[in-house]
């Protein structure tokens, strides 16, 4: 039953953009995988080791400053760029797992929170890098090149539509091998119960360091897409928005399932261009607020897993 | 040498600012155990109510600002009543995402209701500086420092030498034996999540004046006063105390000698440091494993 | 007693100070490999202490822990548990969220070897490991008689359940010296007495077993060695014979205000 149900729902996803007309909706759709893979990497840490980044929008946008400038001012290949957006913040999430070791709770979530303001006020700043706050326009398509065939470049939106979806879904495969690994299991036990963990020999500083190279990769990864997508980078990418966005589609999905944070990207994606014509976005933001709390009040394990929980007993 | 006495003194006016913003949040953080990420938020309340009051109703400057905080002072007690009451034996990784959601709710209600343009409060304070020797200084600031230090000071008092303030300080140090001997838990975390809120208003009512007044102000504001903490300690009335005026200090020499654009950046930075270098900032405990 | 070449355990002169208090002011004592080992001591003796500083919870003020010749002072518990020195917890302490399975599987975390490069490309090996671990944690869970249970999820079951299952954790680690906060502690007599047969199947397994109890006669019954502490010293060290007819061992307890069931 949930075979046919998970095939039926691959087969309506990879052929979205044969019957999605309107090119606005095959957007959202985009938007919405380039967010799953966010909202997967934020629950990586979130969900299975239960530390809250609050400065994840920060690996965002440097995964896609690192590609911006890579295929913008070296002229590097955008495959090239992706590598690199994925890279480059997975070192940065070393940096910053490294030096946290011994901070839990809150005091993580403030360093993460610096960490962010200090890298978004650098790309403002560093004008001479990043080119402030005009930002670099011009970044080049994404090109597929297969030898002897002539290149496609992934300008259309279908296409562009097709490579988010391969990413969500190697993402996904990604992490539900690691959550089914020994791996998983020790990032799990560092949650419910770290005193205990260790006591048995597991490294918390490695996992929680490795949780956050994987989460910030991706996240990374994330922001590369996005730059070859939009084609543009602007600060606005360390947009302290972007990573509420994140909370709330973790949070509300389901934080520790790895549907959950599908589910709420998507949600949180559509919802606010379906609204988008009935009110403004600080009214959005506004509603984020509030639901937050509202799902923290009533469904506080998430949509996911509260509807899964209803499912089972008839 | 002037240059840098100038710079020591706006850093220590503005510093007792910050030290206000900090207590407010240091003790919410280290009496009732809440991480008040909208803390921010009850600043920018104080500093556009005070707008509103002298724009709104033309009341006077000095009458708007004890409004200011009593407005923030009320909106904490409900948030208690409501948000926090509730939530009061979960987790605190569950209380901390509820009050994230209060600051987006309560920021985007500014901007909703307020615009996003930047708007100025006028005082009944000349713009001429004072010169006191080498260095100048605008009344509004001394203001502003007078009524800070003022408000540092009755807060310590009625922490320490008050009912009430003994009251809170047994509460959260033992919850039972307060209860036994006949203190109402319920109203004390009330009253002192208002009390931090209300210190907050304060801030903001005293700041907003000074600088220009947008909705996103709590965010820094915000940061600056998780700055003030970690470097104080949590829960230290003092080292909050102190710790403002470090911050102040620091951000007007950062300001000065290294660019202004990253005068903000030094919240930061102190708190990475810290949180790194001696995460048990001037004194107290810190949340460490292992 | 006499100290082997090569100790299990062997603890000099660790102390634990802070503020004025000294939690242990001095302590030194050897565990003998395969025996069966109690700590014993009045509330607030010092014994969780000892425990903490041995595994790497607590950094001693003085005095150095080693395990099998090499200093493990000040290291960090999960390195120590690598050595095969692994311990349970004084308040019942399980993974609430998991089920019995995942629950020792997680214990055997040091059994498996993959990373994350297997996980990306070595797919088989993984699934291999995995189907190893499973058939290991089958065998523990069986060994400490919760075979029934192994489905269910840790926060439902019963008490003594729950302590038999934090062995069973605790023995995945594959430990060489199992340290057991107050094993038997909430437990009905009969409770004990598969404790009491528990520790001695394990220790036929060639485990060297320190505990940390209170009841006197599981203790008299099980041990090889008796260590008791008062007021954080050392005061006795003997079989458990000797160690109950020593006066300062009997006036400790008595002028506590402790009884002796003996």
């Amino acid at each position: 039953m949930r075979r046919l149900g998970l095939g039926a729902l691959l087969a309506v996803c990879a052929t979205a953009p044969l019957w999605v007309w309107n090119p606005y909706h095959l957007h959202t759709l985009i938007m919405a995988g380039i967010f799953a893979v966010l909202a997967l990497s934020l629950n990586l840490l979130l969900g299975y080791t239960g530390q809250l980044s609050l400065g994840h929008a920060a690996f965002f946008g440097i995964g896609a400053y690192a590609t911006g400038l890579l295929t913008v001012k070296l002229e590097w290949s955008p495959w090239i760029g992706l590598l690199a957006a994925t890279a480059l913040p997975a070192l940065a999430g070393w940096v910053i797992g490294r030096l946290a070791l011994k901070l839990r709770g809150a005091y993580f979530v403030l360093l993460t929170i610096s960490f962010a303001g200090v890298i978004s006020l650098v790309s403002v700043n560093w004008m001479d890098l990043t080119n402030g706050p005009l930002g670099l326009p011009g970044v080049p398509p994404v090109e597929l090149a297969v030898p002897g065939l002539p290149a496609l470049s992934l300008r259309t939106k279908g296409a562009y539509y097709y490579l988010v979806l391969a990413t969500v879904v190697a993402s996904y495969l990604f992490c539900l091998a690691l959550i089914r690994s020994r791996i998983g299991r020790a990032l799990v036990a560092l949650r419910e119960n770290e005193t205990l963990a260790v006591s048995v020999g597991i490294d918390g500083t490695h996992y929680l360091v490795l949780a956050a190279v994987i989460s910030a990769g991706m996240a990374g990864l994330g922001g590369g897409l996005y730059a070859h997508y939009t084609r543009f980078v602007s600060p606005e990418v360390f947009l302290f928005s972007y990573t509420v966005t994140m909370v709330i589609m973790v949070v509300a999905g389901g934080k520790g399932t790895l549907t959950g944070p599908i589910v709420g990207a998507v949600i949180f994606t559509v919802l606010p261009e379906a609204l988008r014509e009935l009110t403004s976005w600080q009214w959005q933001m506004l509603l984020y607020g509030i639901l937050l709390i509202a799902v923290l009040f009533f469904m506080p394990r998430g949509i996911v897993p509260t509807l899964e929980a209803r499912w089972r007993r008839p | 040498m002037e240059q840098l006495l100038q710079h020591l003194l706006n850093g220590l006016l503005l510093g007792a600012t910050y030290s206000l913003l900090g207590i407010g949040l240091t003790l919410v953080f280290g009496l009732m155990n809440v991480v008040n990420f909208a803390h921010g938020e009850f600043y920018t309340l104080g500093a556009y109510a005070v707008f509103a009051a002298l724009v709104g109703a033309s009341v006077s400057f000095f009458v708007a600002i004890p409004l200011a905080i009593a407005v923030g002072a009320a909106l904490g007690a409900l948030c208690e009543r409501v948000l926090l009451r509730p939530l009061r034996d979960e987790s605190i990784d569950t209380v901390m995402l509820v009050m994230i959601g209060l600051w987006i709710a309560m920021q985007n209600a500014e901007l909703l209701g307020w615009g996003g343009v930047a708007k100025s409060v006028g005082t009944p304070f000349s713009t001429q500086p004072v010169v006191l020797g080498h260095v100048s200084v605008s009344p509004l600031r001394i203001f502003v420092f007078v009524v800070s230090a003022a408000f540092i000071v009755g807060a310590h008092l009625l922490l320490a030498r008050t009912k009430l303030g003994r009251a809170m300080r047994a509460t959260f140090q033992d919850r039972e034996t307060a209860a036994l001997m006949g203190v109402s838990i319920e109203r004390i975390h009330t009253i002192t999540f208002a009390f931090g809120a209300g210190l907050a208003a304060a801030a903001g009512a005293l700041l907003g004046p000074v600088f220009l007044l947008y909705p996103s102000m709590g965010d820094l504001a915000s940061l600056k006063a998780f700055s003030v903490v970690i470097l104080g300690g949590l829960g230290n009335f003092a080292g909050a105390a102190l710790g403002g005026i470090v911050l102040g200090v620091a951000e007007e020499l950062g300001a000065g000698y290294v660019s202004s654009g990253y005068r903000d950046a030094v919240g930061f930075v102190i708190i990475v440091a810290v949180l790194l270098l001696r995460p048990s900032g001037l004194f107290a405990r810190a949340e460490r494993v292992g | 007693m006499a100290a082997p070449v090569t100790a299990m355990l062997e603890v000099r002169e660790v102390a634990v100070r802070f503020g004025g208090v000294s939690a242990l002011g001095g302590v030194s004592f050897a565990v003998a490999p395969g025996t069966v080992t109690s700590l014993i001591g009045p509330n607030g003796a010092g014994k969780t202490t000892a425990f903490n500083v041995i595994t790497g919870f607590q950094r001693p003020s003085a005095g150095r822990v080693s395990h099998e010749g090499v200093a493990i002072t000040g290291w960090r518990p999960h390195r120590i548990a690598e050595r095969g020195v692994v311990r349970t917890f004084q308040k019942t302490s399980v993974f609430p969220g998991l089920t019995v399975m995942d629950n020792v599987l997680t214990g055997l975390h040091l059994r498996g070897r993959v990373g994350v490069a297997a996980v990306l490309l070595a797919r088989r090996r993984v699934r291999d490991e995995e189907q190893r671990l499973r058939q290991e944690a089958e065998r523990v869970i069986e060994f400490v008689g919760l075979g029934r249970r192994r489905d269910e999820l840790a926060s439902v079951l019963s008490y003594g359940d729950q302590r038999l299952l934090e062995l069973a954790v605790a023995l995945g680690a594959q430990p060489r010296l199992l340290l057991l906060d107050e094993p038997a502690s909430g437990m009905t007599a009969s409770e004990k007495l598969a404790v009491a047969a528990l520790i001695q199947r394990i220790r036929q397994q060639g485990v060297t077993v320190f505990l940390v109890e209170h009841d006197m006669r599981l203790v008299m019954q099980i041990s090889d060695c008796v260590l008791v502490l008062n007021y954080g010293r050392l005061i006795a060290n003997g079989s458990a014979d000797e160690v109950q007819r020593n006066p300062d061992v009997i006036r400790a307890y008595l002028g506590a205000g402790a009884r002796v069931d003996a």
